[in-house]
């Protein structure tokens, strides 16, 4: 089922558009990663989704509803990149505001805090809390919602590595709840094992939109396979199979995929000579800057 | 409906956290209080008795510190949750934003009420102490205290109004001060000038009543003071009170919230957080 749907959305400002043409959707219980340097038109595009800002052109619903429709609201929840409260409360006291408002008993409130790990904190004042502590917060209100469209603008900013991955967990219990998620990130690396697909705006265009193996054989990057060396060194390795020694240990070889196996057979052939073999595909970060730059030249 | 009590809940508790609910309160008691004191002196003189004399002076006293209240309330209702960052999640949950704003009307107006109430019920019950209240003063003081909160729901409106119009805090206020330095003070004293120069022409008997009526604060003003015989007496307005068209700003202080209402839910409306 499609949740979040948007059909050649166009956003001016002034004489310049800042959304190009984009054409996107999300289904129920999919994970859409949403990557883009900054003023590529992420925010722009998720206020677009929320009724935040007029559309000039295309169309978007959500769950078949207008966007910023009350029904369209009520599916959708949001964490705005750098999520802010009003400082003088507590942060229990803003939690079950937030219930509240979803309809939702005041209690709901205090399991999520719980579950985020403010409990110890909930009734100190948001103006105490760390960047950490207001994100968590906003995760929390995130989660107030039920199962619809959840749109995380910069979700894990500010998060130490073990909140990052408790973050990841909740996101992926929402979507095996049915919820439809679609998250920006910088955090390049830690989305690639979390989400389903990519897609990569730059400039206010959709330039990429896919699953992250599908936009590697798009990509045609090269992968690197890391040879390890036995005792012998490295330069016997390089005579026989070719490379670049890395750090007197090890032989790194860049290939296409087409040529994986032909590589993989010559190293296997001088097999007395190898310790141990690494396949590394190129990660997003390397997809990310191919497909950001690729759009520079026209295609 | 219930979004919007929802809103008005969290408004309420900031105002009580902010100190902004009891330093209104406070304000109005103190003022209350040295008002019916210090007039209690010439009660005796004129023939009328302590509450009436206080009304009187509570109404001079409202017309400045009422609007002033409600502005510092408002001014920051909606550019300052712009500034903080905190109206676009505001506004992604299911809340229109006629209940967003009706909310924090509803809880500035109480706090108000609240103000003008503790206020105003001292003055009535500090005259009642002291010996002399009339059923025409206590009518009176009901009169203040209805048109005075809705007076404050003028000046609300006007501040959510500036609060839509501009992109800083900074500017917001000092709109707001702007506002009320010409809607309350410069307007009188324009008028009054042109009353001298006019020297009892046309404008003074056929402009000069409309353009009073039409200032919230002076409808206010004449709504109390031209309204009791009693009270014109010690107001000295009694001369310029004969055919007045009373209807007029009777009319304006219910006219003017919704105009200014509608006016900042306008402005609001068009806002992209």
């Amino acid at each position: 089922m499609t949740v979040l749907s948007i059909d050649g959305a166009v956003k001016r400002r002034g004489d310049r558009q800042t959304i190009k043409d984009v054409s996107l959707t999300v289904q129920a219980g999919e994970r859409v990663a949403l990557l883009g340097h900054n003023g590529a038109g992420k925010t722009t595009l998720i206020q677009m989704i929320l009724g935040l800002t007029a559309i000039d052109g295309g169309h978007i619903t959500v769950a078949g509803h207008r966007p910023g429709s009350i029904e369209a609201r009520r599916r959708t929840a949001f964490l705005p990149e750098n999520v802010a409260f009003h400082r003088a409360l507590t942060g229990k006291e803003q939690l079950r505001h937030f219930a509240r408002l979803r309809g939702q008993p005041p209690s709901r409130a205090d399991d999520l805090l719980e579950r985020v790990g403010l409990a110890d904190d909930a009734d100190r004042r948001i103006a105490t809390y760390s960047k950490g502590m207001g994100q968590r917060l906003g995760l929390a209100q995130a989660l107030l919602a039920p199962p619809g469209l959840a749109l995380l603008d910069e979700p894990t900013s500010g998060l130490d590595p073990i909140a990052r991955w408790q973050f990841y967990a909740l996101v992926e219990e929402l979507a095996a709840a049915g919820g439809a998620v679609l998250l920006s990130s910088h955090a390049l690396t830690e989305l690639e094992a979390r989400t389903d697909r990519i897609a990569i705006l730059r400039a206010g265009s959709l330039v990429a939109d896919g699953s992250l193996d599908a936009l590697r054989r798009l990509a045609q990057l090269p992968i690197r396979l890391r040879i390890a060396a036995r005792q012998q060194g490295t330069e016997a390795l390089v005579a026989k199979i070719g490379g670049r020694p890395i750090n007197g240990r090890a032989v790194e070889l860049i290939c296409s995929s087409d040529e994986k196996l032909e590589r993989l057979a010559a190293v296997s052939a001088v097999r007395h000579l190898v310790e141990d073999v690494e396949i590394i595909p190129p990660g997003l970060d390397e997809l990310y800057r191919h497909f950001s730059a690729a759009a520079e030249q026209p295609q | 409906m219930i979004a919007m009590l929802t809103i008005a809940r969290l408004e309420l508790l900031i105002v009580r956290r902010n100190m902004w609910m009891a330093l209104s309160a406070v304000l109005m008691l103190l003022f209350a209080i040295v008002l019916t004191i210090a007039g209690s002196a010439s009660a005796g003189a004129l023939g009328v008795d302590r509450l009436t004399v206080a009304v009187t002076s509570l109404t001079t006293l409202s017309v400045y510190l009422v609007p002033l209240i409600a502005l510092l309330l408002s001014f920051d209702a909606i550019v300052g949750e712009v500034e903080r960052g905190t109206l676009a999640l505001s506004l992604s949950y299911p809340v229109s934003r006629a209940a967003f704003l009706g909310g924090k009307f509803v809880a500035h107006v109480l706090t108000l009420a609240v103000a003008l109430g503790i206020g105003l019920g001292a003055a009535g019950g500090l005259s009642a102490w002291l010996g002399s209240v009339s059923t025409a003063g206590l009518l009176s003081l009901a009169v203040l205290y209805g048109s005075a909160v809705l007076l404050g729901a003028t000046f609300l409106g006007f501040g959510y109004a500036v609060s839509g119009l501009v992109r800083q805090v900074g500017a917001a206020a000092a709109l707001s001060i702007g506002l009320w330095l010409v809607g309350i003070v410069l307007y009188d004293l324009a008028l009054l000038g042109a009353l001298v120069a006019d020297k009892g022409g046309v404008f003074t008997t056929h402009v000069f009543p409309w353009l009073l009526a039409a200032n919230p604060a002076d409808a206010f003003r004449i709504v109390n003071l031209a309204g009791s015989e009693a009270a014109s007496l010690a107001s000295g307005l009694a001369a310029n009170g004969d055919g007045f068209p009373m209807l007029a700003p009777r009319l304006a202080i219910f006219i003017w919230p919704a105009i200014v209402l509608a006016g900042a839910w306008t402005l609001f409306r068009r806002i992209e957080p």
